[in-house]
């Protein structure tokens, strides 16, 4: 085992953009590295992607493993699992750590068959135990309001998909210098057996509250689908998009898109109003990162109130009409429509 | 054509409790149920076999005897044949063991029919992973599309169908050569009322057991406990996070001071 050595990070990108979470991988991936005094590598495949190497670099690798094939224009799980797993098994990494998005979800388990070695889903905190090498990777459990920390003890690369938005990537340092690995892999278009048509960019569902800088969002305290109306209705009030724990996508109030969480969508927004919800680990670790947590929830021991900036113990239909109320006064006052923007 | 689709039973999570002493699942207060995504793989077999008009479901799940419950359910769903890996060496099974096993199971389904096509769901909700789909999958060499909101189209000519993949932000129209495996996200379908025929066929219905004899050749050290390279290394409750401040008073004090706290980020709100 000791023969495996250094902390890898998938580069996924997709038309010649890098995802977030790849850059965010850089950062924590650099921390892991420097405990264990190993070099950080970013794996980048693609087509005509030399040029995002300079990213890689200047986000904190040493080296970028590279293969630049055209038939690696589009992800597809056979070319790419073929690319990254003649680099693993060339280059023989210690850790090796992929965002978990629907691409590096599926890259990771087809790699780590092949591999045969362990992969931990989902990850939110990552560590190690420098003395006896090995990855930390926490996630939370399931239901529970707890983490677990999950090893790969005697398998190596020991690997782990990470949720975007859980790591703050580290600012890009253009004077940083690395080194490209150029790799060539005999890849033929005519033995794949997917082909991709087409890649259509959908903004209105899940980009909207990725990108959202105010978000509601409501839990089953709501009752039912008649009290979750409250929700869209402050939504609606201030500008703001809507978001749903767990129990209400299961109870069906709204769209699977539009869910918070371990198993939905982390979102960062500036402002986040958690309503009626009790704050269970697995819709925390998709919100916490806000920067303005307003919690409303009766039961004043509602684990929410800890992650909150301000906190309401009180019914959120006594609260919040008072609080639509408030804001219908202020546009009264002003006159008609206003935007502060 | 015949599919398989392989399918969890799993602790119903919307009404699970959790012991507060002990932090950890309280599994026997929790109806055991067809993992939900399962079900939407299974019904869209069902749909793509009555589109064609002809062809057999045949479904597969790993677990403990009482699994033969969630058999039973994807045959009201329409599924025409159950088969249960049952076996205390699947015990304690990772992703990595446990699609070594199912593949196992797969291959011995498909020596006396050979399979189109696997569906499984995105994930299961007791683990969340998504691992085992295409993990089954590349150990049968067969390519796998994860995520997929829509096939659209099945064209038995040229053994390839057409399916949507679900992006980060976005979808992608994919074309995959058969045999292949997908996984189903929930708004692939809407699960149907099962027909009469269908419940009176499940309530009488046995599944094929197999226990790991059954299997013909396999390395036992790959599967259960002993083939899973991860373990769970502690529990922890997470680091606590400060909280802040809680706003007293009657609810219409609370929400003066809210608004103050708001009206300080007004230039974020379109007050409508």
């Amino acid at each position: 085992m000791e023969e495996y050595q250094g902390v890898w990070v998938f580069i996924e990108q997709s038309e010649g953009e890098i995802a977030g979470v790849s850059l965010e991988l850089l950062g924590a991936g650099r921390q892991l590295a420097d405990k264990l005094e190993v070099s950080l590598a970013g794996v980048l495949l693609g087509d005509n992607v030399r040029e995002l190497s300079t990213q890689v670099i200047g986000h904190g690798a040493d080296i970028v493993y590279m293969i630049d094939d055209p038939v690696l224009k589009y992800y597809r799980t056979e070319s790419y699992m073929k690319g990254v797993n003649y680099l693993a098994q060339k280059y023989k990494p210690e850790i090796f750590l992929y965002g978990a998005t629907p691409n590096g979800k599926d890259l990771a388990s087809a790699v780590a068959t092949d591999l045969s070695t362990g992969l931990t889903a989902d990850t939110t905190m990552l560590d190690v135990d420098v003395e006896k090498r090995l990855l930390e990777a926490s996630r939370p459990a399931f239901g529970g309001n707890i983490m677990a920390t999950i090893l790969c003890k005697k398998n190596r690369p020991q690997m782990a998909t990470v949720r975007p938005k859980v790591i703050k990537a580290l600012p890009f340092d253009g004077v940083r210098m690395g080194e490209v690995v150029d790799e060539t892999i005999d890849l033929r278009e005519e033995d794949m057996r997917t082909k991709v048509l087409e890649i259509v960019k959908d903004v209105t569902k899940t980009a909207s509250l990725a990108d959202a800088h105010v978000i509601v969002c409501g839990g089953k305290g709501m009752g039912d689908l008649e009290g979750f109306k409250l929700i869209h209705e402050l939504a609606d009030t201030i500008g703001a998009s809507v978001g749903g724990t767990r129990d209400v996508i299961e109870a069906g109030w709204l769209p699977h898109e539009l869910q918070i969480g371990q198993t939905g969508e982390t979102v960062t927004p500036k402002i986040y109003f958690a309503i009626g919800l009790s704050g269970a680990i697995q819709h925390v670790v998709g919100m916490k990162n806000s920067e303005l947590i307003i919690a409303i929830n009766k039961d004043p021991n509602s684990p929410i109130f800890e992650a909150a900036t301000y906190g309401i113990v009180g019914d959120a239909f006594e609260v919040v009409p008072k609080l639509i109320e408030q804001f219908k006064q202020i546009r009264v006052k002003q006159g008609g429509e206003v935007s502060y923007v | 054509m015949h599919i398989v689709v392989c399918v969890k039973q799993v602790p119903d999570t919307k009404i699970i409790k959790i012991n507060p002493k002990t932090n950890t699942l309280d599994r026997r207060s929790a109806p055991a149920i067809l993992n939900p995504y399962d079900a939407h793989a299974v019904q869209e077999a069902v749909r793509l076999k009555s589109i064609l008009g002809t062809g057999k479901i045949s479904v597969l799940s790993m677990g403990p005897p009482q699994a033969t419950e969630v058999i039973k359910k994807c045959i009201e769903i329409g599924a025409d044949e159950g088969y249960l890996i049952s076996d205390r060496a699947f015990a304690g099974a990772d992703t990595l063991a446990t699609s070594y096993a199912l593949s196992k199971a797969l291959e011995k389904i498909a020596s006396v029919e050979p399979i189109d096509l696997v569906i499984c769901g995105k994930h299961a909700i007791d683990g969340d992973t998504g691992q085992v789909g295409p993990g089954i999958a590349r150990r049968l060499d067969i390519p796998p599309v994860t995520n997929v909101i829509e096939v659209s189209e099945i064209n038995s000519n040229d053994r390839t169908i057409l399916v949507k993949r679900k992006l980060s932000n976005g979808y992608e129209l994919v074309r995959v050569n058969m045999p292949c495996l997908l996984t189903v996200e929930k708004e692939i379908n809407k699960i149907e009322y099962s027909p009469l025929p269908n419940m009176l066929k499940a309530a009488r219905y046995k599944s094929n057991i197999w226990s790991v004899s059954d299997l013909g050749e396999v390395n036992i050290a790959q599967l259960g406990l002993k083939g899973s390279p991860t373990v769970v290394g502690k529990m922890f409750t997470p680091p606590k996070l400060e909280g802040g401040k809680v706003l007293e008073g009657t609810s219409d004090e609370q929400v003066s001071q809210l608004m103050d706290v708001l009206l300080e980020q007004k230039e974020l709100l379109n007050v409508k």
